[in-house]
């Protein structure tokens, strides 16, 4: 199932004056900063996603980096900046972008079957109105399988554990049936055993041709996980491969706990609006 | 027609179905609030509708119902979006601008009100706050057959169509939606990043939660409408794990709660000898109480009772299989143990009662028998040992060669987890230790 990717009229990317920005990435962000009580989070982003790759994006707590998911996507607004997938504006890529958030995002009290959650993923190609089909049911019960969980279709979510939570929300985001995926923190909580099995179902999607980035946590795991690294901490500190960015020095940038004059500046911005 | 059928058909059948339909458009929302832990919303809209209801009343000069369902709801939509702008810019929770909205439209109300007392209009704020069921009659024909004619029909009070017209829009919406009310209730990132825009089902939401408040009014009064949205929604979700059923069970136990509260309310103190019925709104919000209240304890899963004894059975049986192991390894070393011997040694993991309890539960089925004074295990109990005994040692081996515990330490994990291992746990683990014929001990595993 490779889509190959669709060449976008030059009409409806805004980016195509940059030469950087290729209209065959999945992801081009130009310029994106966003800011939570006047304070910058995320400031004057530039990246592209290169195609088919995994993408991890790590930094210190605080980086920025599921602010960094949530404004590609829309969820929250970005003070200014242009972000554009495959060439063209989110409302046009949406259905081929897949989410996975946080575990934390939603209430596991609902009342709501672990088969119903990956159903979700269908709804999106449903729309408005259209009731889900057995043929919807039946695909998310293939993507349940897919992450080991057929046997657990049926429970309610909150009887599952961490891991399995997790599972269901990548088999949700599989029924997506995306091009490309931004993962928050996808093996936050899980055993050695689910950390095997979800890097295998992100390998499986980079053989067919699709993107994921993920938002990672340990540093140990990302040379061996992904091919392309973010390194982010309110700026973009490096990007590109990891052979050619993951390096002490980059890290120690992302990681090192002094202030920068633009952290100080920001500061002085944020309490010169605020007060 | 007898006077007592007469009499019920014109008194008391209007505020029934009025309170009924009423409840049932409440308890609908509900089940949505309460799941977006957006329960206060409920209340939120109820007090502020407040101001609506009086400009509608001084506007149109009449009480009519629909000149106050109109005004009640623009109050109540405006108070929504205002409850949204309050959150969205001072960047507060919900809950403080919840707080904010409708403190200061309910102020602005009792003013408005006091206004209208001036004039001389007469607005009761009892029969807003606590509802006016009592209020709501029809004087019908004696006649059966007149009764359900369509002119007649027409003459129902308006509150009855009201609350059947609020209530079968809001069923048809949440049939139509059903799928997208879900999604947005459950994960509103997921609904927006899958193209449904939430803001618009929000605020059609909202406008039906203003609605039902609304319609519920009459009935059950402002500060009682909380209670159908709350308690319905809560209670049928102890009963069940899905949408679908927890939505059913809320509207039986409506109809369970405003049928009985009707009844305890006008007719029990009547029957009881009282002079006067009591308060039938009140009635129907303490009923739906009780049902919660009743439901906590004694719900088939959730309820405390069901996890009492659910425990209580699981700890029984822990002690059973460790009474038929302890005695197994008695039997090993070819000696016997008495019943207060096993009593002495297993009191370190359970009181005596349970002790007791699992060893004449043991003796009853036939798994063991007392000869003279020495407990030994029967045939039926020798076949029921052996799997624990493997169990045991099998993970007693694990432990040791896999985990790399000393012999001496594993003991005691080994008794706790042989009885929460099933037969597929039990086949991964002996293939993980190899199938070996004695555990770290060199005692051999049966």
């Amino acid at each position: 199932m490779i889509h190959p990717p669709i060449p976008a009229k030059q009409s409806d990317s805004s980016l195509s004056k940059y030469p950087e920005h290729s209209a065959t990435n999945p992801l081009s962000v130009h310029a994106m900063t966003v800011a939570y009580h006047q304070k910058p989070v995320l400031w004057d982003i530039d990246y592209d996603a290169p195609l088919g790759s995994l993408i991890a994006i790590v930094g210190p707590n605080g980086a920025g980096k599921t602010t960094f998911m949530k404004a590609c996507l829309e969820i929250i607004p970005v003070a200014s900046g242009t972000i554009e997938f495959w060439g063209a504006p989110y409302a046009k890529g949406r259905a081929r972008i897949g989410y996975v958030p946080q575990r934390e995002s939603v209430d596991w009290d609902f009342p709501i079957s672990a088969l119903e959650v990956v159903t979700m993923g269908r709804y999106g190609k449903l729309g408005w109105f259209r009731r889900v089909k057995k043929e919807d049911r039946d695909l998310a019960f293939k993507f349940l399988d897919d992450v080991g969980l057929a046997d657990f279709a049926s429970r309610q979510i909150n009887q599952l554990s961490g891991g399995q939570q997790q599972r269901v929300f990548l088999a949700r985001a599989l029924a997506q049936e995306a091009e490309l995926y931004f993962m928050d923190e996808p093996f936050a909580g899980v055993d050695a055993a689910t950390e095997r099995a979800i890097i295998e179902i992100l390998q499986k999607l980079k053989n067919h041709g699709k993107t994921v980035i993920c938002v990672h946590h340990d540093l140990t795991t990302v040379p061996e996980y992904f091919d392309n690294v973010m390194l982010l901490n309110t700026r973009v500190i490096a990007a590109g491969s990891v052979k050619e960015v993951f390096t002490q020095e980059n890290l120690k940038k992302t990681y090192g706990g002094k202030l920068t004059l633009l952290d100080e500046v920001s500061e002085a911005i944020a309490k010169a609006k605020g007060s | 027609m007898s006077s007592f059928w007469h009499e019920f058909v014109s008194l008391d059948l209007p505020p029934i179905l009025t309170a009924l339909f009423s409840s049932l458009s409440c308890a609908l929302i509900g089940n949505y609030l309460v799941l977006r832990r957006q329960s206060l919303m409920g209340d939120a809209i109820s007090h502020a509708v407040l101001p609506g209801i009086v400009l509608a009343f001084l506007i149109s000069g009449t009480r009519s119902s629909f000149a106050v369902f109109i005004g009640a709801s623009i109050a109540g939509i405006c108070s929504a979006l205002l409850i949204e702008v309050i959150r969205k810019i001072g960047q507060v929770e919900t809950g403080a601008s919840m707080g904010v909205v409708f403190s200061i439209f309910f102020a602005l109300g009792v003013l408005l009100m006091e206004q209208a007392a001036a004039n001389n209009i007469d607005l009761d704020a009892d029969c807003l706050l606590h509802g006016q069921l009592e209020t709501i009659f029809w004087l019908p024909p004696q006649n059966v057959f007149e009764i359900l004619r369509l002119s007649t029909l027409s003459q129902l009070p308006n509150e009855v169509f009201v609350s059947v017209a609020v209530f079968v829009f809001i069923s048809i919406f949440i049939i139509l939606f059903y799928k997208e009310l879900k999604l947005f209730s459950f994960d509103e990132a997921l609904a927006k990043t899958l193209g449904f825009n939430p803001s618009v089902l929000y605020y059609v939401f909202i406008s039906l939660t203003a609605f039902s408040v609304v319609a519920a009014f009459k009935a059950v009064g402002s500060i009682l409408v909380i209670a159908m949205i709350i308690c319905p929604a809560t209670t049928a979700r102890l009963f069940t794990d899905k949408l679908k059923t927890q939505i059913l069970l809320s509207m039986f136990f409506t109809i369970i709660a405003t049928i009985a509260g009707y009844v305890c309310g006008a007719f029990m103190p009547i029957w009881l000898g009282f002079e006067n019925s009591i308060n039938t709104a009140g009635m129907i919000s303490v009923i739906s109480g009780l049902l919660l209240l009743m439901s906590v304890f004694l719900a088939p899963r959730y309820g405390i009772l069901a996890q009492k004894i659910s425990r209580h059975r699981l700890q029984l049986q822990v002690i059973r299989e460790d009474i038929l192991g302890l005695i197994y390894r008695v039997e090993e070393t070819k000696k016997g143990i008495t019943k207060d011997e096993i009593v002495k040694t297993l009191r370190k993991f359970s009181s005596d009662y349970f002790i007791k309890n699992a060893y004449s539960s043991l003796l009853k089925n036939g798994l063991i028998s007392e000869r003279n004074d020495t407990v030994i295990l029967t045939e039926a109990g020798n076949i029921g040992a052996v799997p624990l005994l493997r169990k045991h040692r099998l993970w007693e081996t694990y432990l040791v060669n896999r985990v790399g515990l000393n012999p001496d330490h594993v003991h005691n994990t080994a008794e706790a987890l042989e009885h929460y291992t099933d037969q597929e746990l039990t086949e991964k683990l002996q293939e993980r230790v190899k199938n070996p014929e004695t555990d770290p001990h060199g005692k051999k595993i049966p």
